[in-house]
């Protein structure tokens, strides 16, 4: 077979980042030297981002299955059971360099590429999470990239119609050169009309939905595989931009055409956009594809095949239809004014076959492609063991003083500023959004919910990776169980630096050890992720950030909680603690971080069965209407978590509490210790009792009361007002211009 | 009762509006696409809020020139009663059927949160069944919704009783006028009192579950007026 372009060379392909071996192992595959567009398409489906070449081996250690499991990896979205004949689809996925080059383009076609991989399922997305992280409060650039994400997520968002119910934001110095923007969609469907991308039968015609293909986003995949630079703005040009109205129609018209029992599979283009899609759906039936490239919707004059395969401009499917569909599906896409053409056909030869001006443009094997990827078993060191911190060496602040300071602390501050700018209650189904644990979404036109919520604390994974990557999830399973939902399965996005790096390497497996050992004892497998590699910039990495997404069930939201003290003369109970407790676990907490050296130190343990044992407890006394409110204790610890279930009620609320005598006061008010929550709750003693039964450590703390204030039996007094002034002011304040230094 | 509710590519808040219609009257509303020029008889039209075609350019205006709008202009322009909520206000106004115009918020950002609304102005028809002077929560959610008229244009306003709803104090945010709106605007009606524009979202609070059912309440009674 005759090609009209050149052949390629090891040079080319280190262009593209395919080292020699692997160029090798391509002209072994296809038994030839491949020309532009076949090396391109190898380039990107052996990728990093396509590919997980270096996390594969240990992502296969994840656990995946379980009682609620539809559909698990390997799909555009994980697929769970929620009750009722209903299934939740969701995934997260990065776009953390993007978003550094462009942060209003990258951001918001990092939503616009996590809805798609929603209803290609045909689910209809309901709710919209984000984890993102920022440089220090004081960096240059952080002031544009946050306001520029923000506005790029809620420009996204608010326009196609998908409220953002929750999320998580860190300021660090570590993300300064490489901020993350994590995204994550749950959609909902009927669990018997999901779908999936194989294509089946040969000779049914291939369909591209949608926008036009231009030049924008050209080998995005391969850029998010690599380290930055300081030319980082050269790289703009491959930064996609987001169309919102075109990501609607998009939206709409798959549905209606997937409710029209005309498709056999949909696949949207994403990550290198045609090239990943044909290959996918060809592969994973056990098929090939016949594309004629001439048939392709373009932008501009002139594209070469290179170009069109691995343009990512955005808002585009590609389906396969039943043969005598096309005419329906051609009219529910005129409705929406998309275009539409039938660029190939589906066939048995195993291979994707790409014509362009008459001459075949590539002619690929998809077997070798997709199977021989190749998997690396990188070398990875463990991170050295930290020594437990003396809470003695820390310094002892008024807890006054230090509560004042970390809720007016970049760690903690309100992050209003930021989520009133999404829009959270469109599709008026929003039971709970931003600022409490997990958001809760209502199944429309029913009585059933959905908890979700993002989770990652990186400075926990940086110091112990596996114990980080254990709270994660045990994070985000409290979140869910504080609302009385049933935790069910985990999406993640694992953010980490360079792969060849061990130390980086061992970041890696440590973490995702972690998080699998979690996943298996709370039973929340992983039905879905996404791995974000070399997030370094000039050598430096980030914080690794391991972020899960988490969903769970509520069979009447009526049943949930939220974080806000909704009377006086409460009784406060802190679940997970026993009353002899009169210290806590400082190392990596916040009040470290504010107060001392102490940042260094080991994080605090996650025990699995504790935190099991403790959130079905939690769970089973809100949904019997024992708990008035509920908050799990993490950053900040014991009476932050107060401070914020007062502060949630606007000031109208405050609390009595009773601190312990002798020990370390600092480290029973800011202890980071796991498994705990604090529940309020109008007969103390009965929900001690129950405790006591159900073998959960527990006691009271304090009441809640009237005045507003937050009062100790020390005789200190901080009025709830001052405290969410303080939390308020923070982040308007930053962005205002103020250069906090914290 | 027949409401039409008429939608666009890009409205998003039309099945919202439309559980909403259908909770309180018992009745589904009829959904008139934007390319169809027969809206029928109905006793209200409901333009929904969104971004009805992605709002690149002004928003609503080009909403505001599709066939359905052109029949939703002769409708009201007959003495019908019609609604606009948020993108839906923003196209009422691009039609004509309202004065004014709804321009960038004065902190230049999205803003979606609650706001407190007095009712104004109930001798005219479509407020006539809710109570003067009465608060109700219920959040905005936009981009584009600062109330903005000339002085003449607002004194009109003031003089022929076309004030509907005004942001006011009361809820958690000091900043109670979400978007730097003229005299706190957050709805008007036409001079005849029965095309309705707001920028908050009563379809939004249509029960404790989802934050409140002060939503409910307005729509209700805007509803039941539209009957009479």
């Amino acid at each position: 077979m005759t090609s009209p372009q050149p052949e390629m060379t090891y040079e080319n392909a280190a262009e593209m980042g395919l080292s020699a071996d692997e160029f090798d192992r391509i002209c072994t595959a296809i038994g030839r030297i491949p020309n532009l567009t076949e090396l391109g398409i190898f380039s990107a489906m052996w990728s990093e981002h396509c590919s997980y070449k270096s996390s594969k081996k240990w992502l296969k250690t994840l656990p995946i299955s379980g009682d609620c499991v539809i559909q698990g990896p390997g799909e555009n979205a994980g697929v769970v059971d929620i009750g009722d004949g209903w299934a939740a689809v969701f995934k997260i996925e990065s776009h953390n360099h993007p978003s550094y080059i462009e942060p209003y383009q990258g951001a918001a076609t990092g939503v616009g590429g996590i809805l798609r991989d929603v209803f290609t399922m045909g689910a209809r997305p309901v709710a919209l999470l984000n984890a993102l992280r920022f440089g220090a409060p004081d960096h240059p650039l952080t002031r544009y990239l946050t306001g520029g994400v923000v506005a790029g997520i809620g420009g996204y968002g608010n326009c196609i119609g998908i409220p953002t119910v929750g999320g998580e934001v860190n300021f660090d110095k570590s993300y300064n050169g490489n901020i993350l923007v994590n995204a994550m969609a749950v959609g909902l469907a009927k669990a018997d009309r999901i779908f999936y991308s194989a294509a089946s039968g040969a000779g049914n015609p291939v369909i591209y939905i949608g926008a036009k293909t231009g030049r924008d986003g050209i080998h995005g995949a391969t850029m998010a595989s690599a380290e930055f630079t300081d030319d980082a703005a050269s790289k703009r040009p491959t930064v996609q931009v987001g169309d919102p109205f075109a990501g609607k129609l998009l939206m709409e018209a798959s549905l209606e055409l997937m409710a029209s029992d005309s498709v056999i599979a949909i696949q949207d283009m994403g990550a290198a956009g045609l090239t990943s899609s044909s290959v996918e759906m060809a592969a994973k039936g056990g098929l090939g594809m016949d594309i004629d490239l001439d048939l392709v919707p373009v932008r501009e004059d002139g594209m070469t095949s290179y170009e069109i395969m691995l343009s990512e401009s955005q808002e585009r499917m590609l389906a396969v239809l039943k043969p005598d569909a096309t005419e329906e599906a051609r009219a529910i896409l005129e409705k929406w004014d998309l275009d539409f053409a039938t660029i190939g056909t589906v066939t048995e030869t195993g291979r994707l076959v790409l014509r362009k001006d008459g001459d075949i443009a590539a002619d690929i094997p998809l077997s070798p492609l997709v199977d021989d990827a190749p998997e690396y078993d990188r070398p990875h060191v463990s991170t050295p063991a930290r020594a437990k911190l003396d809470s003695k060496d820390v310094a002892v602040v008024d807890i006054c003083d230090a509560l004042r300071k970390m809720i007016g602390s970049h760690h903690l501050a309100s992050r209003r500023w930021i989520w009133e700018q999404y829009d959270c209650d469109v599709m008026a189904d929003t039971v709970a959004s931003s600022g409490g644990d997990a958001a809760l979404v209502r199944v429309h036109g029913s009585e059933r919910g959905m908890a979700v919520t993002t989770d990652c604390t990186p400075r926990y994974v940086l110091a112990d990776p596996r114990c980080g990557g254990m709270q994660a999830v045990a994070e985000a399973y409290r979140n869910i169980s504080a609302t009385g939902a049933q935790p069910l399965a985990i999406t993640n996005n694992l953010n980490f630096g360079n792969p060849e790096k061990p130390e980086i390497m061992g970041q890696i497996v440590g973490a995702v050890t972690g998080m699998g050992d979690a996943a298996r004892e709370l039973d929340t497998p992983v039905v879905s992720g996404n791995v974000s590699l070399y997030n370094e910039t000039e050598g430096t990495a980030i914080n690794p950030a391991p972020v899960v997404g988490m969903v769970g069930r509520i069979d009447d939201i009526d049943h949930a909680v939220g974080i806000a003290l909704t009377a006086e003369d409460l009784d406060l109970i802190v679940v997970g603690q026993t009353p002899d407790v009169k210290d806590g676990w400082l190392g990596c907490s916040v009040y470290a971080d504010l107060f001392g050296k102490a940042v260094d130190a080991a994080p605090p343990p996650v025990d699995c069965l504790e935190e099991r044992r403790n959130g079905s407890f939690v769970r089973d006394q809100i949904i019997n209407g024992h708990v008035d409110a509920a908050h799990d204790i993490s950053d900040g610890g014991l009476l932050v978590t107060v401070a914020e279930m007062t502060m949630a009620t606007g000031g109208k609320f405050g609390a009595q509490i009773e601190l312990p005598d002798g020990g370390n006061l600092q480290g029973w008010c800011f202890g980071e210790d796991q498994g705990r929550y604090i529940l309020a709750t109008r007969d103390g003693n009965a929900l001690l009792a129950a405790a006591k039964d159900a073998g959960v450590p527990s006691h009271r703390i304090g009441k809640t009361s009237r005045d507003g204030a937050l009062k100790f039996s020390s005789g200190d007094i901080i009025s709830v007002k001052e405290l969410i002034d303080i939390s308020e002011a923070w982040l308007p304040h930053l962005m205002a211009g103020g250069h906090e230094q914290n | 009762m027949d409401i039409a509710v008429i939608t666009f590519p890009g409205s998003n808040c039309d099945r919202d509006i439309i559980t909403a219609a259908e909770t309180i009257t018992g009745q589904k509303p009829r959904v008139v696409w934007h390319k169809d020029s027969d809206i029928g008889k109905p006793d209200l039209v409901l333009v929904p809020g969104g971004f009805s075609f992605g709002d690149y350019l002004r928003c609503g205006a080009i909403a505001a020139r599709s066939p359905a709008m052109d029949s939703v202009y002769e409708h009201a322009l007959r003495g019908g009663m019609v609604m606009g909520i948020c993108n839906g206000f923003q196209i009422l106004i691009e039609t004509g059927l309202l004065p004014g115009a709804l321009i960038r918020n004065k902190g230049l950002k999205f803003v979606c949160r609650n706001t407190v609304l007095r009712v104004h102005n109930t001798e005219k028809p479509v407020m006539s069944k809710l109570k003067d002077g009465d608060e109700l929560t219920i959040p905005v959610a936009h981009n584009e919704g600062q109330y903005f008229a000339d002085d003449e244009t607002l004194r009109r306003l003031q003089g022929n009783g076309q004030i509907a709803f005004t942001y006011t104090t009361g809820g958690s945010h000091a900043e109670y006028n979400p978007n730097g709106s003229a005299l706190d605007i957050a709805g008007i009606t036409s001079e005849n009192g029965k095309v309705l524009g707001l920028m908050p979202h009563p379809e939004r609070r249509m029960s404790s579950a989802v934050g409140g059912s002060d939503g409910r309440t307005m729509l209700t009674a805007i509803f039941e007026a539209c009957r009479s």
